[in-house]
């Protein structure tokens, strides 16, 4: 029998070296995150300054006499050495000063706050369909390969794959909004509701729910689901597959015929212990899908009136407002990179072998 | 648990997400409320002072009164906004306006004298982009406030330039003589800046309606100021909801989510027609399409190949297929519907005599030329028919389609050898569009001003001497004349061929009336929509 400081000492050990684990790959990943975040300001910066386009036009139009352009030119510090602007860039992006928008004449940062919230409600809603309905579908069709029910998801996926997102959208509006009438058309709210909630997070579906308002909740979860299934569909069709890839690989393996040979019945095998050692994959595969999510939504909040980071970053380059492209991009950056991180952090907590590595 | 319930179960899970589409959609624009679907990602300020986009100045039209106006009522007609009378002196100088007794602001405060000495003198001492309306008059920062005066009821404008009385008239109808509260825009002042971070997003102002909110790519709400001048508007509240996508847009106006729809494309105005619930109506606008040619690219230099260009394009086939409905064949440039502008189309697609007229300049077989284009509708189709038409003379055009804002970038660098664009009015004069296709009297790359012409490096001191004379003649007849004049000369030997005027397609639910935009931004009236 070992003492009970012996059996703390024992328990300590396995939890300490977890917490060293992770205090480890943090400190890597935030070395990473730190050069990463430096070569994409770098390069964001460098391309934002040699498009062919004059973003002094963006702010005074075309018709500004010579004195007010070169007031400007000036004025937005275009008239220095390019390494001197982003230098100076730099020191305000680290201070969190992404400087103002030309479009919205606000703090760019002001308006990726406000932004921001549109597409990850949209985003969080998209990623929940797509992975409470892609892992199931993904494992039934591995389970049922080369039956109906392979082919059947096969053809869904394949078809959110290559049908173009644009299309989709105003297939879906016409049908389910203009025909069918069963959700609300592009926009995030009614006109009728707009201006009852004030933003909290800038979710309407949650601050309406925190605030109270339960028939603006309604209406703006309307205005999100045709959107969000959308771009559900197509997340949908990716986690689909590569579930579907992934648990094939898994289904080969003896240790399941060992499970099935011991009597363990088929559903705890498949759901529980493949299903299990395929979540390390899923893991990366969800977030890069979160990640593509969050800024890859420009067609479908450009079709849905969505005020999102999408339509921002659009209008953004389409006006040549270069503060903002490069704010939402380092934005879109970091996201990614965060994204990373919490995917390194999960993978131990769903695989004990990372936590020995 | 047996293969059937497994199975089930995740039907179920599948099905779970999209089961919430079983609803019955209610919503449509409210009685008291016009909605318009409409792009107004333009909109970057809602100051008065700096405003200098489409959808802004349409939005602050509606928001704010100005000096003077051109009425929904009568969209030709020159009247009084918050000045009731006016005179000018004998010498043209010197204007002198009485403002209506019992005018209020939003505010409740009264509409004063020194409020648009205040409004007119913030433009110059801000000196945003549309601060050039008001420097032409010769008001400079360390002069305005002389030459503007306004006290009790009487503002006195003294002008240091030579300009027709008209045109300074004219110039008072214009976004930049709007109106604003002084003593709340210096309430909200910071860092000396008059107001105008403040006022970007809200309002000062005794216009017909009273901004709510201004949500940048997302909408623009408006509430009726009751105490208008002319009366209450007669809804409540106006929405203007920003949607991108035209098909989004029709999809909206078809469910009478909105009652307007305003960007909607041929393809999608067509199909409307045979809908009861729809009306599609065009207005005229005062866009002018044209084609800049570089006279620094030797052989856009030589006139005969500059008519022989204007004679090879497909003018009418055009406004016949493609741009049916929404453009009109102009080849002046002055919009039908301001002063003094004719309608003039002295060319045609006429293959052989262009042809001729090539041999004649020493290029029998045609030339190379690089062509930039905005790379949207309807640039695009324009671009091909011309390079399909010039082709058959033998000029080889190279369409460089690109973003609009690449285009002007390089038109403004007269880096263009050929440049498709649109030139739309600052105000309502024939000044606005004279002083920038017929002036340039300083053809160095370091001029002050740089005008459509000096882009395209035409060189004309004497058409400039002209086109300023234009501009401060007091006859009107005779200023109409030496308008003509100047339009038939940069028609036939500028380096531009002018090729269309648009119209604007608005497609309305049929219960929404009222809505009758005119041809600038400046006229564009949201207070006499009504809904049955």
């Amino acid at each position: 029998m070992t003492s009970p400081t012996a059996q703390g000492a024992a328990s300590a050990a396995p939890a300490w070296g977890l917490a060293r684990s992770l205090a480890n790959r943090t400190t890597r990943s935030l070395l990473s995150v730190a050069l990463t975040f430096l070569g994409l300001t770098c390069v964001t910066f460098f391309i934002g300054r040699v498009i062919p386009i004059d973003p002094v036009l963006a702010i005074v139009g075309d018709k500004a006499s010579a004195e007010t352009y070169a007031r400007v030119r000036a004025e937005i510090g275009l008239d220095l050495p390019i390494p001197v602007q982003y230098w100076r860039y730099l020191v305000k992006v680290v201070h969190g000063d992404f400087g103002n928008s030309v479009i919205t004449s606000r703090p760019v940062l002001h308006d990726l706050l406000q932004v921001f919230p549109a597409t990850l409600e949209l985003a969080l809603l998209a990623l929940l369909i797509g992975v409470v309905a892609g892992v199931p579908m993904g494992v039934l069709a591995a389970t049922h390969r080369g039956r109906w029910q392979d082919q059947v998801i096969r053809f869904l996926s394949l078809l959110g794959y290559s049908m173009p997102v644009f299309w989709l959208g105003l297939i879906g509006l016409l049908l389910f909004y203009a025909r069918l009438g069963w959700v609300e058309g592009p926009g995030r709210l009614d006109v009728a509701f707009d201006d009852i909630v004030a933003p909290i997070i800038g979710m309407i579906t949650i601050d309406s729910l925190l605030a109270g308002e339960y028939e603006v909740f309604w209406n703006a979860f309307w205005h999100l689901l045709l959107p969000a299934s959308i771009l559900g569909y197509l997340s949908l069709a990716y986690v689909a597959r590569m579930t579907r890839s992934f648990m094939l690989a898994q289904l080969r393996q003896e240790y399941v015929l060992a499970a099935l040979a011991k009597g363990l019945s088929p559903w705890r095998v498949v759901w529980v212990h493949a299903l299990g050692n395929v979540w390390v994959q899923l893991v990366t595969v969800i977030a890069l899908t979160f990640g593509s999510l969050l800024e890859g939504a420009v067609l479908t909040e450009t079709v849905f009136a969505w005020p999102g980071l999408g339509l921002y970053m659009k209008n953004s380059l389409f006006n040549a407002d270069l503060n903002a492209v490069l704010g939402a991009t380092v934005l879109v950056g970091v996201v990614y990179i965060g994204l990373n991180m919490i995917s390194d952090l999960i993978y131990p907590l769903v695989d004990p072998r990372a936590r020995d590595q | 648990m047996t293969e059937m319930t497994r199975r089930l179960l995740l039907a179920t899970a599948t099905a779970v997400p999209f089961a919430g589409w079983v609803r019955i959609a209610d919503a449509a624009a409210p009685k008291d409320t016009a909605v318009f679907a409409k792009q107004i990602d333009d909109i970057i300020t809602l100051d008065p002072g700096e405003c200098y986009e489409l959808s802004g100045i349409e939005m602050c039209t509606n928001i704010y009164d100005r000096l003077l106006r051109y009425e929904a009522e009568d969209l030709n007609k020159l009247v009084g906004g918050v000045a009731e009378s006016w005179t000018v002196a004998p010498d043209g100088k010197t204007f002198t306006f009485k403002i209506r007794p019992n005018l209020k602001f939003q505010s409740g405060a009264p509409v004063t004298a020194e409020d648009v000495e205040f409004s007119l003198q913030r433009v110059v001492l801000m000196d945003k982009t549309s601060a050039f309306l008001l420097t032409q008059l010769g008001w400079s920062k360390t002069t305005v406030k002389d030459l503007v005066k306004g006290s009790g009821d009487t503002l006195t404008l003294k002008i240091a330039a030579d300009f027709a009385p008209s045109l300074v008239l004219n110039l008072m109808t214009s976004i930049v003589a709007s109106v604003v509260e002084k003593k709340v825009a210096l309430a909200n002042e910071t860092n000396g800046d008059l107001g105008n971070g403040w006022l970007k997003t809200h309002s000062a102002s005794s216009g017909a309606f009273k901004l709510i909110a201004w949500k940048a790519n997302e909408s623009v709400s408006l509430e009726a100021y009751p105490g208008f001048r002319l009366g209450a508007p007669l809804l409540k509240r106006v929405v203007v909801r920003h949607v991108p996508e035209p098909a989004s847009q029709r999809l909206l106006l078809e469910k009478a989510d909105a009652d307007y729809a305003r960007d909607l494309t041929p393809d999608q105005i067509k199909p409307l027609a045979s809908n009861p619930d729809i009306k599609v109506e065009s207005f005229k606008a005062a866009n002018t399409f044209y084609m800049g040619l570089n006279l620094g690219y030797e052989p856009l230099a030589n006139p005969k190949v500059r008519q022989a260009m204007k004679m090879l394009v497909d003018y009418d086939g055009m406004v016949k297929s493609f741009l049916a409905g929404r453009f009109f064949v102009q080849q002046s440039f002055l919009p039908l519907g301001f002063f003094g502008a004719i309608e003039y189309v002295p060319f045609k697609l006429d293959v052989a005599k262009a042809k001729g007229l090539l041999a004649e300049a020493g290029y029998k077989d045609g030339f190379a030329v690089k062509m930039a284009a905005p790379n949207v509708s309807p640039w695009t189709e324009i671009s091909q028919s011309v390079q399909q038409t010039m082709g058959q003379a033998g000029i080889k055009v190279s369409i460089e389609p690109m973003e609009l804002k690449a285009v002007i970038s390089q038109y403004r660098g007269r880096g263009h050898q050929i440049a498709m664009l649109s030139w739309g009015p600052d105000y309502f004069d024939p000044h606005t569009n004279a002083d920038t296709f017929a002036h340039n009297d300083d053809n160095s790359d370091t001029a002050k001003s740089k005008p459509l012409a000096w882009r395209n490096k035409w060189f004309i001191p004497d058409i400039t001497k002209e086109m300023l004379a234009a501009a401060k003649e007091l006859d009107a007849k005779k200023r109409a004349e030496q308008y003509v004049v100047l339009q038939k000369k940069v028609t036939d030997e500028g380096p531009f061929i002018l090729m269309f005027q648009n119209t604007n397609q608005i497609a309305r639910r049929a219960t929404t009336t009222g809505f009758n935009p005119g041809i600038t931004e400046d006229l564009n009236f949201y207070r006499t929509i009504r809904k049955s």
